[in-house]
This record gives C-alpha cells, sequence and structure tokens, in this order.
C-alpha cells in the first residue's frame, strides 16, 4: 500500500487577520479503541477556513465529520479516543500542542460549537437568561445585573420576540427553532472567530430550518467570521456554503467552491449522492443508488475506501489508496480549489 | 459551552440492552462504529463469517473479561458447594460437642480442613465444621427468598406499568404502603406470629416486605417498553397481551430486574443473619451463621474465632452477590460505565 | 365538495346494505378492490388527547387536538403522501388507522367496513390487511428476538396465512424479497446496520400479503446513500405486489419522488391535497407554498432563481389553536375572515369548473396560484 498523506490544502484562502487561514487542520488522524478493535474514524483530514468564510463539511454517519470537529474544540472523550497524528492550527497555533488551560480559553471565546439537540445541550433547571448571562459573568466577570441586560441583547440580536419577557423561562418552554436561536446567541455570546455547527437544523422542521440558517448567516456576515457547517444535507450546504468538503471513511475525498460540486462533481461518490437524492423540482423515475453499506471504520477496505461500492472501482482501486489530486480542466487549465481523492477522476469530471 | 455530545465509543448496539438512538443522522463515533460492528459482515447478499449474537452471548462476553465477575463468581461456587455438599469440605459433624476438651480451643490455622481449623466455640463444636454447613441456611434463604421476590415484586410491577390506570394506582400506593415498613421490622414481627421458624417461614417474612424494589423497577422498566416501537409493531400485526407482555416486554425487562435481584441477594442473607442474631430467625438445632454470631457474643473477648469466622464468612458471601451484580449491570448494560 | 357528498351518500349505502356477521364482514374484507377504486376512505377523523391533571381522581382540564377533522381517499395501487412538520398529526393519523388509537369521531372505511367500530376476529382480518413500517429501524424490532422471530411473528399470530411447516421457508423467501441474505435468518437485530433493519422492517410488513402499508417516516432516519436504496425498494415491491401505500414524511423531496397524490397536513388538518403536479407546481394554499420554497434544493443555481418564503414564528400549540383558519397566525394574507371562518377543503371558487392543474382541493379562503418550485 503506498503511502499518500495529502499535503495541506494549497489553494487560495480568504486569510485570517494575520495572514494564514483562521484555522487550518492538518493530516489529523482520530481512532477509537474499542473492544472489538480500533476504530480509525479520521484518517489523516485537511482543511481549513478564513474568517468569513463559511466550509460545509459534508458526510454520512461514520464518515468522521462530526468527530474532526469535536477534535477541534477538544471536547473528544480521550481516550477511548487518540489523536495520534496531526495538527489544529488556530492563528497559526497548533491548538493540539497548548495546555488544558490555553485551550479552554480558547474554547468558547475564539471558537464555539452548536450542536444538533438544543434540548440536551441547555440545562433544564436553569433559566435561559442565566445561561447565557453565565458566558459574561465567568469570562468577563460581570456583574449579575449587567449579564442579564446582556443576556437580553443576545436574544434580541437572534430574534427571538419578547425577550425582556422571556428571559427568565426555561429551555423546555421554548419552541426547537427558539431553543435552537438560544444555543447560537450563547455561541455568539463572546463574539467568537470561529463557528463550528454540528447539523444544527437537522432537528428542526423546513420552514423553521430556513429562518435559523438564515440567521446564521447573517450574523455570520455581520461578525465576519468563519463557519465550519457540518450536515449530511446537500440541500442546506448549496444554500450557504462557500466551499464543500466531502468525507467519506475519515478522509476528504473532494473539494470544490459550492457551485462547482454541484455541477460537475470529481468524485463518484459525490456523484452517487447527488443522483440519490429525489428532487423537489423534478419527478424521476427511478433513484440511483449507491450500493452496498458504508465501510467498517474498524476494517476499512484496503486501497479507496469507496472502491467496495464504487461502479467504477478498477483493480488499482483496491490497492492503492488514491491521494487528494488536484483537478483540472480537459486543456489542463488549473480549477482552484478543487481536488479529488479518485484514481480517475478525470474520467468521473469529464465524462 | 456545554461539553456534551462526546462520542459514546462502546457499541453500543453490540452489547447494549437498549441501542443509542442517535437516528441515522447523527454523525458520532458511536454511530460509526455501530455500523461498523455489523458491517464486519460485509454488504447485503454476501455471505458471511460471523456468527448470530444473541445479546445474551454478547453479555456473557462482556463478562468473560471482567476480574469482578471472575472473583465472585469463583467464590460463589464455593460457597453453593459448601451449602449444596457440606461435607465434601468436612466430616466433621457441626453439632458434635465436645466441651471437656475444645471448650473455646483457638484456630490452628496450619490445620486446613481440620476439624480445629478455625478452633472451637463455647459448646466445644467445630467452627469450621460449623461454618461450612451454615453456608445452607443463608444461601438458601438468599436464593429463595430472591427467587420469590422477583416472582412476587415483578407480577406487582408488570401488572402495574403494563395495564396503567386504576390498577396502576392501586398498586403503586400498595407498593408505597409497604415501603414504609423497614423489612427487618416486618420480619421481627411476622415472624413473632410463629412458634416453629424454619428456613421456610423466615423466607416467606422476607418475602412479604422484600418485594416492592422489585416491583418498581419492574414497573418503570414495563413502562418504557411498553411505548417501544417494537411494541407497538406488535400490536399492528395484532398480538394478545399475552404474547406482548411474554414475548416482547419480559425479555427486554429482565436485564435491570436480574441486576437488582443479584445485589439484593446478598441483602436478604444478612437480613436473615440479622434476624437469627436476634433470636427471632432460625433457632439452634438449625446451623446459620446468624445463630453462631448470636450464640458467641458473649464469648467475643475470650474467643473472638468464634464469632468472627462466621460473621467473615457471612459478609464475603454478601460481598460476592453484590459484585457479582455489579459485574452483570455492567455486562448488561454499558452505557454505565 | 358535492362530489365528495355523493361519495359519502354511496358509502353509507354499502355500509347499510351489509350484514354484519363477524363472517360476512371477513368474507367483504378479503375481497379484492378494482386498482383505481378507494381502498380507504377516512371522513372527519378527529382524535383529541385528553389533557388531565390530579392523581387519583383525574380531571379534563383540555386537549391536543392533534387530528381535527382529516378526510382522505386511498386509491388501490397508489402511493398517497402525507405531508407536514412535526406535531401537525400525521403520524397520528397513521395510528389511527392502523387502530392503534381510538378515534374521538370519524370513520375510516376499508372496502366499505368502518374499522374503528371493529374488534376481535373482524379486527384482526383488517390487521393483516394494512400493515406499517415503522420510522426507526433501532426501535421497532425487538432487539432480543432473532430476525427469523420478527418476520415470522405475522405467521404466528396470524396461523391461517401459512402452515407451521412452511414458516421458515416464507421467512426465507422474504428476506430475499427484500435483499437480504436469507442465511441472515438466525442473526439478532443489532448485527445489521440502519439500512438493512429497515428491509427486515419492511419484510415484516410483507409478510401477511397485505393490501395497504402505511409507512411512517420510512427513510428519515437512514443515511442519504441508503435511503434510495430503501425507496427504490418499497417502489419495486409496491409494482411486485400490488400495494397501496401511505407514505407519511417531512421531507418533501422524497415524497414527490414516491406518491401519486399527495395532502398537506397542518396543525391537525387537512391544508391542501391533490396530485403530485397539482401540489408541486400549482400549489394554492399559503402553507404549501412556503414548505416548498423553505426546501432546501441541492443545487446552487436553481436556488438563486427561487422566491423563498420565509415564515415567521413557530407552529402554535396544537392544545390551542388558533380559531377560523389555523395557519393564520403565520400567514401574510391573513384577514378579518381567516379568524371567523373555518376554510373548508374544497376545490376553491376561483377555480371551480375550470381544467387547471390549481383546481384541486384546498382550504384556504384566499387561494391563489403561486410557482415556488422552479421547474427543471
Amino acid at each position: 500500500m503506498t503511502t499518500t498523506t495529502a499535503k495541506p490544502a494549497n489553494v487560495p484562502e480568504q486569510k485570517g487577520p494575520d495572514g494564514g487561514p483562521l484555522l487550518e487542520v492538518r493530516d489529523l488522524h482520530v481512532e477509537f479503541h474499542t473492544r472489538d478493535g480500533v476504530a480509525k474514524a479520521v484518517n489523516g483530514v485537511n482543511y481549513s477556513v478564513g474568517a468569513g468564510e463559511t466550509l460545509a463539511v459534508l458526510g454520512e454517519s461514520g464518515s468522521g465529520k462530526s468527530v474532526t470537529a469535536q477534535a477541534i474544540m477538544g471536547i473528544l472523550d480521550m481516550p477511548p479516543a487518540r489523536i495520534p497524528k496531526g495538527e489544529i492550527l488556530f492563528r497559526g497555533q497548533d491548538m493540539l500542542k497548548m495546555s488544558g488551560e490555553e485551550r479552554r480559553k480558547i474554547r468558547g471565546a475564539k471558537i464555539a460549537m452548536i450542536f444538533q439537540d438544543a434540548l440536551s445541550s441547555l440545562n433544564p433547571v436553569l433559566s435561559v437568561g442565566y445561561q447565557l448571562g453565565e458566558m459574561f459573568r465567568i469570562h468577563q466577570g460581570l456583574s449579575k445585573k449587567d449579564a442579564k441586560a446582556k443576556a437580553i441583547e443576545l436574544m434580541d440580536r437572534v430574534r427571538i420576540p419578547a425577550a425582556r419577557e422571556r428571559v427568565g423561562d426555561y429551555p423546555h418552554q421554548f419552541s426547537g427553532g427558539m431553543r435552537q436561536r438560544i444555543m447560537i446567541a450563547m455561541a455568539l455570546a463572546l463574539e467568537p472567530d470561529l463557528i463550528i455547527a454540528d447539523e444544527p437544523t437537522t432537528a428542526l422542521d423546513v420552514t423553521v430550518q430556513a429562518q435559523v440558517m438564515d440567521l446564521l448567516a447573517e450574523l455570520q456576515r455581520e461578525f465576519n467570521m468563519g463557519l465550519i457547517l457540518i450536515t449530511h444535507d446537500l440541500g442546506v450546504v448549496a444554500d450557504v456554503a462557500d466551499k464543500i468538503a466531502v468525507m467519506y471513511a475519515g478522509r476528504i475525498v473532494e473539494t470544490a467552491p459550492v457551485h462547482e460540486l454541484y455541477k460537475r462533481p470529481a468524485h463518484p461518490y459525490t456523484r452517487g449522492l447527488l443522483d440519490s437524492i429525489p428532487r423537489l423540482d423534478q419527478k424521476g423515475q427511478e433513484l440511483y443508488a449507491i450500493k452496498g453499506l458504508p465501510p467498517n471504520l474498524l476494517n476499512i477496505p484496503a486501497g479507496c475506501a469507496f472502491s467496495p461500492r464504487c461502479p467504477k472501482a478498477q483493480d488499482i482501486c483496491r490497492t492503492e489508496i488514491p491521494a487528494l489530486h488536484d483537478v483540472a480542466e480537459r486543456d489542463g487549465a488549473a480549477m482552484p480549489g478543487r481536488r479529488s481523492a479518485c484514481h480517475f477522476w478525470k474520467e468521473t469530471i469529464h465524462g | 459551552m456545554p461539553d456534551n455530545k462526546s462520542p459514546q465509543v462502546t457499541p453500543s448496539s453490540v452489547a447494549g440492552a437498549g441501542p443509542a438512538v442517535t437516528g441515522g443522522l447523527a454523525d458520532t463515533a458511536a454511530a460509526g462504529v455501530a455500523v461498523a460492528a455489523e458491517l464486519a459482515a460485509g454488504t447485503d447478499k454476501q455471505t458471511s463469517t460471523e456468527k448470530a449474537r444473541s445479546l445474551g452471548q454478547d453479555a456473557w462476553r462482556e463478562l468473560r473479561r471482567s476480574w469482578l465477575f471472575w472473583a465472585s463468581g469463583i467464590l460463589l461456587v464455593l460457597l453453593i458447594l459448601m451449602a449444596a455438599w457440606p461435607t465434601l469440605f468436612t466430616d466433621v459433624d457441626p453439632r458434635q460437642a465436645d466441651l471437656r476438651n475444645h471448650y473455646l480451643t483457638g484456630p490452628q490455622w496450619s490445620h486446613f480442613f481440620q476439624a480445629d481449623w478455625f478452633g472451637y466455640n463455647v459448646q466445644g463444636q467445630s467452627v469450621y465444621a460449623r461454618t461450612v454447613h451454615g453456608a445452607r441456611a443463608s444461601i438458601i434463604v438468599g436464593v429463595c427468598v430472591t427467587l420469590a421476590v422477583t416472582l412476587v415484586g415483578g407480577i406487582v410491577g408488570m401488572l402495574a406499568g403494563y395495564f396503567g390506570g386504576w390498577l396502576d394506582t392501586v398498586l403503586s400506593r400498595l407498593t408505597d404502603v409497604f415501603f414504609g415498613i423497614p423489612l427487618l421490622l416486618g420480619g421481627l414481627v411476622l415472624l413473632q406470629a410463629f412458634t416453629n421458624r424454619t428456613i421456610w417461614t423466615v423466607t416467606f417474612a422476607l418475602t412479604a416486605f422484600g418485594w416492592m424494589q422489585i416491583a418498581r423497577v419492574m414497573r418503570g422498566a414495563v413502562i418504557t417498553q411498553k411505548e417501544a416501537d417494537f411494541v407497538t409493531a406488535a400490536r399492528a400485526l395484532g398480538a394478545g397481551t399475552g404474547r406482548i407482555l411474554f414475548r416482547h416486554i419480559l425479555p427486554n425487562v429482565l436485564g435491570p430486574v436480574i441486576v437488582v435481584a443479584t445485589i439484593a441477594l446478598g441483602g436478604y442473607i444478612a437480613t436473615e443473619a440479622t434476624l437469627s442474631y436476634l433470636g427471632i430467625g432460625l433457632k439452634d438445632p438449625t446451623v446459620s451463621w446468624g445463630v453462631d454470631i448470636s450464640a458467641s457474643q458473649k464469648d467475643l473477648r475470650d474467643g473472638p474465632h468464634a464469632l468472627l469466622m462466621p460473621a467473615g464468612f457471612l459478609s464475603l458471601t454478601v460481598l460476592a452477590f453484590i459484585l457479582l451484580g455489579d459485574a452483570v449491570r455492567d455486562a448488561l448494560d454499558p452505557k454505565l460505565r | 365538495m358535492a362530489e365528495t357528498g355523493k361519495q359519502d351518500e354511496a358509502l353509507s349505502d354499502v355500509v347499510a346494505s351489509d350484514a354484519s356477521t363477524t363472517a360476512e364482514v371477513e368474507a367483504v374484507l378479503d375481497a379484492p378492490v378494482e386498482r383505481g377504486e378507494p381502498i380507504l376512505q377516512v371522513r372527519n377523523l378527529v382524535k383529541h388527547f385528553p389533557l388531565t391533571q390530579g392523581i387519583l381522581f383525574k380531571k379534563q382540564v383540555g386537549a391536543v387536538k392533534a387530528v381535527d377533522g382529516v378526510s382522505f381517499d386511498l386509491y388501490q395501487g397508489e402511493t398517497l403522501g402525507i405531508v407536514g412538520e412535526s406535531g401537525c398529526g400525521k403520524s397520528t393519523v397513521a395510528k389511527l388507522l392502523m387502530t392503534l388509537e381510538t378515534a374521538t369521531s370519524g370513520e375510516v372505511f376499508y372496502k366499505g367496513q368502518d374499522i374503528t367500530k371493529l374488534s376481535g376476529r373482524a379486527l384482526k382480518a383488517v390487521r393483516r390487511n394494512i400493515q406499517m413500517v415503522f420510522q426507526d429501524p433501532y426501535t421497532s424490532l425487538n432487539p432480543r428476538m432473532t430476525v427469523g422471530d420478527i418476520i415470522g411473528e405475522p405467521f404466528e399470530i396470524h396461523p391461517e396465512v401459512a402452515p407451521k411447516g412452511d414458516r421458515r421457508k416464507r421467512v426465507q423467501e422474504l428476506l430475499d424479497v427484500v435483499g437480504l441474505n436469507p442465511e441472515y435468518i438466525n442473526r439478532y437485530p443489532h448485527q445489521f446496520s440502519g439500512g438493512q433493519r429497515q428491509r427486515i422492517g419492511i419484510a415484516r410488513g410483507l409478510a401477511l400479503n397485505p393490501e395497504i402499508i402505511i409507512c411512517d417516516e420510512p427513510v428519515s432516519a437512514l443515511d442519504v446513500s441508503v435511503q434510495a436504496q430503501v425507496v427504490n425498494l418499497m417502489e419495486k415491491l409496491q409494482d411486485e405486489f400490488n400495494l397501496s401505500y401511505l407514505f407519511i414524511a417531512h421531507d418533501l423531496s422524497i415524497v414527490r419522488h414516491i406518491s401519486d397524490r399527495v395532502g398537506v397536513m397542518y396543525l391537525g388538518k387537512m391544508a391542501e391535497i391533490g396530485t403530485d403536479v397539482e401540489i408541486y407546481d400549482h400549489p394554492t394554499h399559503p402553507y404549501t407554498q412556503a414548505l416548498l420554497s423553505a426546501v432546501p434544493v441541492p443545487d446552487p443555481d436553481a436556488r438563486e432563481g427561487r422566491e423563498r418564503i420565509i415564515l415567521t414564528g413557530d407552529v402554535p400549540s396544537p392544545a390551542n389553536p388558533p380559531s377560523g383558519c389555523r395557519f393564520r397566525t403565520r400567514c401574510w394574507k391573513a384577514q378579518d375572515k381567516c379568524a371567523e371562518e373555518i376554510p373548508l377543503l374544497a376545490v376553491p371558487e376561483v377555480f371551480a369548473g375550470r381544467k387547471t392543474p390549481a383546481a384541486h382541493e384546498s382550504a384556504c379562503h384566499f387561494a391563489e396560484e403561486k410557482q415556488v418550485v422552479g421547474a427543471a
């Protein structure tokens, strides 16, 4: 087996204030040591986000997209998790080498996270206002009264109606959409540079989903934050992302600017995903279905992890792990930001 | 920031009593590993070498790795052997007394398995032989009370949980009333009514005041399982109450009940000894640890071995059952760890 | 409206002329229905869950109006999709049709028999013919039973369907039909992935050769790449076994893909119902329009040309729904009339008699056509 650890992306980035990208993940590996063996959840992931930029990380369950985010936040349970290799650079500093105290200062204040399930992320026995104000009391040492005023201001900002009256309410008194707004308010409280949103709208109804995504995009522009949006929903991504990284079995299999990806996928997995979702504006006959099942993380297939499910797989796919190649036009013109981890990316993108 | 959502790596669906439902959407490592475990077989329509494993087999796999289980298990096997065939361990008659030669003789620690190993008591009886023979009463009472309590409490809890409504109200209040009576006090009072107290009367008394905990556990578990989708699915197929209760709900609630029962077993043994010590449980010609502790208390200063040996075995037995319960709980519900 | 009225009369005739002995009822239930004829007719179905207070003596203090007067027909061989947001009552409708809940009022006619009033053997016969596929493949299979026992259980409950010696073979056939290895018969559910479990659930639903399968969000818990497999399987089985599906989901794209007709529910009522083209390309109810416009389309280019209607606020509580039209609190067209008068589910007057796809039943006083899904 050849090693194909991809080099960090040499893609032009929107730079953070000090020249480099805001956050850069380099060759990150995460394993889980379980009774049944070592589950390789993340196997060499590289990505970066600049200020004001939205990176969507797309993948199915088990693709390692959430584990990567948890590694960035430093909220993986270790053990069983282990990070054998890799760097997570925040403004050029490797967070994996920082002390617990240093990381804690970054977490919440500089990088904040929004979870899928707002109800279980909020403490049910404390009022929403108290939980929002807590951030200010702990990190900025504000008085109780000032913290409450700040909490109301935040609730206004995420457009919770009647914030002043509702500041003393408890999480269960809010609807799902409102709770997700509170989570967003909490993440925004200390005006972080980067927000990681892990499936922020999956648990919400369609009409509420649209409201929440709009709010998130608007706040991102207002504060010029970096946003990592983790999702399995190709539709949600299409709306807000600038660039997309598609993950499969712990690796990035394709990166592309958002419009490009949908028009001309360069990896058979991405193509399969796009073909397998029914469209609202078209009534197709039979859906294309990717055959088989996602791989076993304890026993990832040799070569390209997607090869057992891939309609185009050749012998080389079963033996050699494909590197994340730069993708180019038919005439050799560079396609900035586009990379594909497929031996046959040319055939895939150019037909 | 609430630091939740840390991935549970124990593949819950492999050994878990209840698979953690994150929905296929949640992308936690758990989901990945869970998928992984099932996928060891490969894709659909592909023959596989993986054997069918029931949850019981998974629990056994888990148990095998637990030192708690082996330690308590070996201890319990010895104790049960002792209860069933005491003559395997000693051929000395525990009731044979020789006051002239042996009055409160101290233990001879090097005389393994001999009559004088643990010394003699105030009656000149072999403490070793009495300790070996005393295991029977304790273990029979412990096991029988546990079985009876599981049966009574299980039925009450199941009826209350499954049928709900007024039946639940009545049974739950009845449980509460009994909870108000301490096991020991209840046993004391009830046993007063019997002049001839045997192992069976003690069992009856302890059961009468000990079934409530199981009833509560059972009721809670049944209420949870009753709402489970697979129960709804069975109802949708037209399954009757009996089938739903015994085929679908019961196998899924046994786990917590077994755990509670195993842990409680130790407590019943201790209670039996306490009753006997108080002179209200088993009585002299019956050989029992409680009876012996009671009989030798007044000689604590002259011959402490006569009290400490049965007391030590009693503690060891109780401990073994509690540890076993812990190990079983861990095996049945890896999420607790 | 007039048409439905006539249908109802015809229906009550059928019911009246029916003798009521169980055997005859059973005979009626087992008779085949022509393709394109209604096989299930739901009329004014209502389910209120009482809200009670007190420990020993319970006092009703209100009711959650989960389903509040829903009517529709399911035709033989078709797929009727029911869409709506959480709390709109779509899952309760499924439970009512399965007689897992007792309806507060209203009727469900299956081949002319009101199944809400059946019991005993006749009800069992109905259950044989109406089966269900559940949302969550992880909780809908008993973890303590093998796959063979799970799929074979329908035969144990209805022994007349398959003789004892045949059952194992039947289970293996069913496994094969849903695309699983028949050798998996002795495995336990936890040894399968979500998609495979859902196939097991479908095999259980098929075991009794039912005519109707009610699917409550059958793919929403599955991974995207596996969803397509299951949807394709369901379509294949529909053709093979001539099934009628009631397909309940919140994912409008999948519902469009699989359904012949679609009903849109909001707060316990049907807002709009029609063929998939009528609903998706010519919606006339503002809620349908908002719902469709909010669906994220996985195509950034198609996206940009689309108008998006972003609704304000949340769905009101079904315990205390708004007066008049239930959608009026979030509707941009709402007027006084909407608060006073409940709009009926009927072809709106503006479109009445006209031959246009917009002329389908819609419960809005101010129904008008609006294209929200960009044609591709």
